[in-house]
């Protein structure tokens, strides 16, 4: 009693912030949502799915009120922190689990819940006709209420908590149709790589528990400057590689092209908006530790760049317009990692980049997921083509979110990822001019593969297959209305957010303040190069894709198409040089426990049971016998203590 | 020099009185009592006089510790633990025995016990519906004595009480119903064999009496103190005749070659009712002689008990490997416990008298529910006990109830975690490990090993059960209301033991204060 009654107390005492409702409402509410349709079974088919999108709306609705109400604080008190119950009391180890609303947590959870209830109700109409459309829902609920858990949470090991729940509801997601045997094996490849990621992560909480005694995000934040370089590299290090896993970044990003197995509104959703933005998440919330080790901090930007490109060069080379759209999105979370890389001057970017990203690929994808649902869900986009006359709304909602992405003036991505490329051109020394060199080459790069993209749908010759029939149609309006949001967020959000440099004062409490330092080259100019890059990128696809006949089956290529179809033999790689050996370790490790071990233990059983059946025969039935061997022991006895004594 | 009488503390040994009066009045019931009536008089003295026992025990007894009866008894920690012990576990026999599923009298013994078998007499008595109703005041003859085993406190009295444990015991094994002959040649072979042991005792005794000019343990462990010299030679013999005569009770290698023949032989429900009973007297027995009587000179026999511990272990744990009647691998798996119970006695520290106790009890509820459970699955043709381990294939799928309680014991005498076995091994191993010495880190090592041997025993036994496809020709019988209470507080006690082992132990701990 007394201690339940001192943690309602230190509770009390902790809650502290501009936001007076309870932040785990927001969690609870989505969770519950999953817990009564999963739980509920066919009773709740009926209701289920309109009972979700209620939810995740009612979710957003708590987000805004919280947004408000620290929007009412002076800037430098919106932080909320509210402690819900002491989780793991330890010994002289307490850890609280507790809500923390500051600007950027709730920065994610705006994006996480108004794009979630969009892709909620655009479900509704996407997968009407799906009979396990409840289970499908639940999930969704899920994947909310565990990624509001991963930005919500107070400490490295609650936030773990919420990213081991956005990989399940990942896993149950992308196998969704998990009686077809290849999307099984997709969601499995997803869940085997991130593990690799979540035991970088678990090892991180492991040396932060170590170097400060505290997992908490308070303590470690305040702890950071006072410890070794050596401590905050391994653990910025260690949750790299938890990002990489999450985010898809190199070299972990094998499992996002195959996770496009899952419903199109879960690519969108998760693969794509949300939670392959975690990594970037937990590189800007760790930022502290970042900032004391300069040398895992140069080891983010560098994957950032690296994945950049990698992803880029692998858009270039897909058909498969889901595929395609995920590199896409592996490129542009490599500038998100970059920015977030290149220390204080880019976190506030990175952050903005990945809300306009969110809003306008979430878009493209659920134009993708419309294109697909008028083809009867075709993929290949060498048989889609002037698709434009046929889906008016899809087309002009996907090219608004095309512009956004190509970074055309004054589309949101022109906001958001300009800054980036400016902010890779600042520094000293060789940084600015490789990191700055990658990010504006890329950006012409994802102006090819876009528009490649986007003529090769919605423009060009109809190059429709014959079997099935194509009747090309545009989606009910459940569908196209979040796309249409969702284009307008593409369209105009970066105008509202950038040059007013709102979003980047309102981080400033979470990020510090950082005096803006001057690029290698001049702002103009480079912005001009970006320009002209993007313009001559989007200019070659046209030629290519737009004006010219696509082949309705893919030509040989070059060695690099070749080679960017496979995704860079990444599949490859991993099977040689990972799972081989690692299979080759296994089998011998088993022989040897076979063989070995086992061939150790059996002797030793074989020789018990002989033995035994040797020993059985002095219990011969006689009681002479046994007479004698008791007194043949006496005598054994006897015969030893003497000896000894 | 004139006689003087000793003066007694009444209500310190008054638990043994109960138990002696119920017996008396037992046999009086038989000689008088009407044949229809006679069973359940029994069974309700027996149960009345232990729980009254157990009542002024915990109520009174406890209250008055110390020397009584001229110093031949001394009612301490030790000595009230395991009285308490006894009288738990005797009960729970004493209601085991009393089954009698269709018969008149109890099931498992024989209607008359002085008929030929065979005989026309034997089946004059079966057709009648005779009982053997003084199966229970043996049994409480016998549970006295094991009273006073741990609570003898000089040599004499203690061979009495050997004595009283004993005879009663050699009856009872020759009195089984079903296979009469099998059990009278066990009976025989317990009572040559207990004799033979019993002479090594008493001889014991005259030896360390010789030495010490005393039976009393406080003045012969003051004579070896003291280093008397005289009659040097008699020490060492006399420790080790007596100890034969106690290690033979436990069935300690050499000295278990009676253990599994007798617990074939006997009722399934004697059988047990020895296993737990007996042993836990008899360790009884053991720390007293050890820790107050002849500690002084340890090191001189330490060597010898130790190389009785480990042959005890090796040979019982091998061995059950190879049985493939479920009376004789249990019998076997008692004798390697022995060893396992002698490893905590060679502690020598209260930490080792509080894991002797705490085992003995635990071992002895966990053996007193399984020979229940045998004593229920018969043959379904003739209805005499299906003991043979191949009867008991598929057990599980037809019988998942009495499967799954014994697969719960096998477990439990495994020593698999969260069961009262593991408590109780680490109860005794780890006194061993911590003031044993290097002997005793070498026993608990060959201890641990041999548990691994006879895990696999257990689990092979429920592989089969689980596993195997029965044959469908063994049942197993409903017990009455009193057995079905005594069996599942028997097994509801050991698994509280396993689960929530703290009270018990704390109690034993408490315990474990020899008086001198």
């Amino acid at each position: 009693m007394s201690s339940l009654a001192l943690q309602v107390a230190q509770a009390a005492a902790a809650e502290s912030g501009p936001v007076t409702l309870p932040g785990w409402l927001l969690v609870a509410l989505p969770l519950a949502g999953a817990v009564l349709l999963l739980l509920g079974g066919r009773k709740t088919d009926s209701f289920g799915p309109g009972l979700a999108t209620g939810l995740s709306w009612a979710s957003f609705g708590l987000g805004v009120v919280a947004l408000i109400q620290t929007l009412g604080a002076a800037a430098d008190a919106r932080f909320t922190h509210q402690v819900l119950w002491n989780w793991i009391p330890a010994g002289s180890f307490q850890l609280n689990a507790g809500v923390l609303m500051d600007p950027l947590s709730l920065s994610f959870v705006m994006l996480i819940t108004f794009v979630g209830s969009l892709i909620h109700v655009y479900s509704l109409g996407y997968m009407s006709q799906d009979p396990d459309k409840r289970r499908f829902f639940a999930y969704l609920n899920l994947f909310i209420a565990a990624m509001l858990t991963l930005v919500l949470a107070d400490s490295y090991v609650l936030l773990f908590v919420g990213w081991e729940g956005v990989g399940l509801a990942s896993y149950l997601l992308i196998g969704f149709w998990y009686k077809n045997p290849t999307y099984a094996t997709a969601a499995n490849k997803a869940f085997i790589v991130n593990r690799v990621g979540d035991m970088g992560l678990s090892l991180a909480i492991a040396a932060l528990f170590a170097t400060f005694g505290a997992v908490d995000f308070a303590t470690v934040n305040a702890g950071a400057e006072h410890a070794s370089t050596t401590a905050l590299t391994i653990i910025g290090l260690l949750l790299l590689v938890a990002a990489c896993g999450k985010s898809a970044q190199f070299p972990l990003q094998s499992w996002l092209g195959d996770a496009m197995a899952g419903p199109t509104p879960v690519s969108a959703l998760i693969h794509a908006a949300t939670m392959v933005t975690a990594g970037v998440y937990l590189v800007v919330r760790s930022h502290h530790i970042f900032e004391g080790a300069p040398n895992a901090q140069l080891a983010v930007a560098i994957v950032g760049a690296i994945t950049l490109t990698y992803g880029a060069i692998v858009g270039c080379a897909k058909d498969d317009i889901k595929k395609a759209l995920a590199a896409s999105t592996m490129s542009q979370i490599g500038y998100m990692m970059l920015a977030a890389g290149l220390g204080p001057v880019g976190y506030a970017f990175a952050i903005f980049h990945l809300i306009t990203h969110g809003f306008f690929k979430a878009g493209m994808f659920l134009g993708a997921g419309s294109v697909m649902h008028g083809m009867n869900d075709q993929v290949d986009m060498r048989r889609f083509g002037d698709l434009a006359k046929y889906m008016k709304i899809t087309w002009i909602t996907f090219g608004l979110g095309w512009l956004a992405i190509l970074g055309v003036p004054p589309f949101s991505g022109f906001w958001s990822k300009d800054k980036i490329i400016e902010a890779a051109f600042i520094g000293e020394g060789w940084r600015p001019w490789v990191f700055g060199t990658t990010a504006l080459v890329g950006a012409g790069v994802t102006a090819f593969y876009m528009s490649r993209l986007f003529f090769m749908t919605f423009h060009g010759k109809a190059r429709w297959t014959d079997e099935p029939k194509q009747h090309p149609h545009e989606s009910p309006l459940t569908m196209t209305v979040p796309m249409m949001i969702l284009a307008v967020g593409s369209a105009a959000l970066g105008l509202i957010l950038g040059p007013t440099n709102i979003f980047t004062t309102w981080l400033e409490p979470v990020t510090g303040h950082h005096e803006h330092g001057e690029p290698v080259l001049p702002i103009p100019i480079l912005m001009i190069a970006t320009l002209a890059l993007v313009a001559a990128g989007a200019f070659l696809a046209w030629i290519r894709y737009g004006a010219a006949d696509v082949p309705t089956t893919a030509p040989a290529g070059n060695a690099l198409t070749r080679a960017a179809r496979q995704d860079l033999y990444q599949d490859d790689f991993n099977e040689w040089v990972l799972r081989r050996p690692g299979a080759a370790l296994t089998e011998s490790v088993e022989w040897t426990d076979h063989h070995g071990v086992d061939g150790a233990f059996e002797g030793l059983a074989t020789l018990t049971r002989e033995s035994a059946d040797r020993l059985r025969t002095i219990q011969n039935g006689f009681a002479r016998s046994y007479a004698l061997t008791m007194l043949a022991g006496v005598v054994a006895i006897f015969g030893a203590l003497w000896v000894i004594n | 020099m004139g006689f003087q009488a000793v003066s007694v503390n009444y209500w310190a040994v008054m638990p043994i009185l109960i138990v002696f009066g119920g017996a008396l009045l037992g046999v009086l019931v038989e000689a008088f009592a009407a044949r229809s009536v006679r069973h359940s008089i029994q069974l309700s003295i027996s149960v009345v006089a232990l729980v009254a026992a157990l009542v002024v025990l915990v109520m009174k007894s406890r209250h008055d510790q110390g020397t009584t009866l001229g110093g031949a008894v001394v009612i301490d920690g030790p000595a009230l633990f395991q009285m308490g012990s006894v009288l738990v576990l005797g009960l729970l026999s004493v209601m085991l025995m009393a089954e009698k599923f269709s018969s008149a009298g109890a099931d498992a013994f024989t209607p008359m016990g002085a008929a030929v078998p065979g005989s026309d007499l034997e089946r004059t008595a079966t057709n009648a519906g005779w009982g053997t109703g003084e199966v229970f005041p043996l049994a409480l003859f016998s549970i006295a004595g094991m009273m006073i085993f741990p609570a003898a406190n000089d040599l004499l009295t203690m061979f009495v009480a050997l004595e009283v444990v004993s005879l009663p015991l050699y009856i009872l094994t020759g009195l089984a119903r079903r296979k009469r002959l099998l059990s009278q040649e066990a009976a025989l072979k317990y009572f040559l064999l207990g004799s033979f042991s019993s002479a090594f005792f008493l001889f014991g005794s005259a030896l360390i009496y010789g030495y010490a000019g005393s039976i009393h343990f406080g003045e012969v462990s003051q004579a070896i103190s003291a280093g008397q010299t005289q009659f040097d030679g008699l020490l060492l013999p006399g420790i080790v005749f007596v100890l034969v005569g106690l290690l033979f009770k436990v069935g300690a290698v050499p000295f278990h070659a009676w253990t599994p023949d007798v617990y074939q032989g006997a009722p399934s429900a004697v059988t047990g009712f020895m296993a737990a009973c007996t042993k836990l007297a008899a360790f009884g027995a053991i720390l007293r002689l050890v820790y107050v009587g002849i500690e002084a000179n340890r090191l001189d026999w330490r060597l010898g008990v130790m190389a009785v511990a480990a042959l005890t272990m090796v040979v019982g744990s091998v061995l059950s490997v190879a049985q493939t009647d479920m009376k004789r691998l249990l019998a076997y798996s008692s004798i390697a416990h022995a060893g396992f119970i002698l490893t905590g006695v060679l502690a020598f520290d209260k930490a080792g008298v509080s894991g002797v106790m705490f085992y003995a009890l635990a071992y002895g509820l966990a053996t007193i529910a399984a020979f229940g459970i045998i004593a229920m699955v018969r043959q379904a043709d003739d209805g005499a006990e299906a003991t043979s381990v191949r009867q008991w294939d598929g057990l599980g799928k037809s019988h998942p109830v009495v499967a799954g309680i014994f697969a719960l014991l096998l477990l439990t005498f495994a020593g698999i975690p969260l069961t009262s076995g593991f408590t109780a091994k680490f109860a005794a191993f780890a006194p061993a490990v911590a003031t044993g010495g290097k002997g005793g880190v070498l026993l608990v090592i060959i201890g641990v090993l041999c548990s691994a041997i006879t895990a696999y025993v257990y689990v092979k036994l429920i592989v089969r059960m689980y596993f195997e496809e029965g044959k469908g020709d063994v049942v197993a019988w409903t017990p009455s209301v009193v057995a079905t209470i005594a069996l599942a507080a028997a097994v509801i006690a050991s698994i509280g033991l396993g689960v929530m082992p703290g009270p018990v132990l704390d109690l034993a701990g408490q315990a474990s204060q020899f008086i001198r």
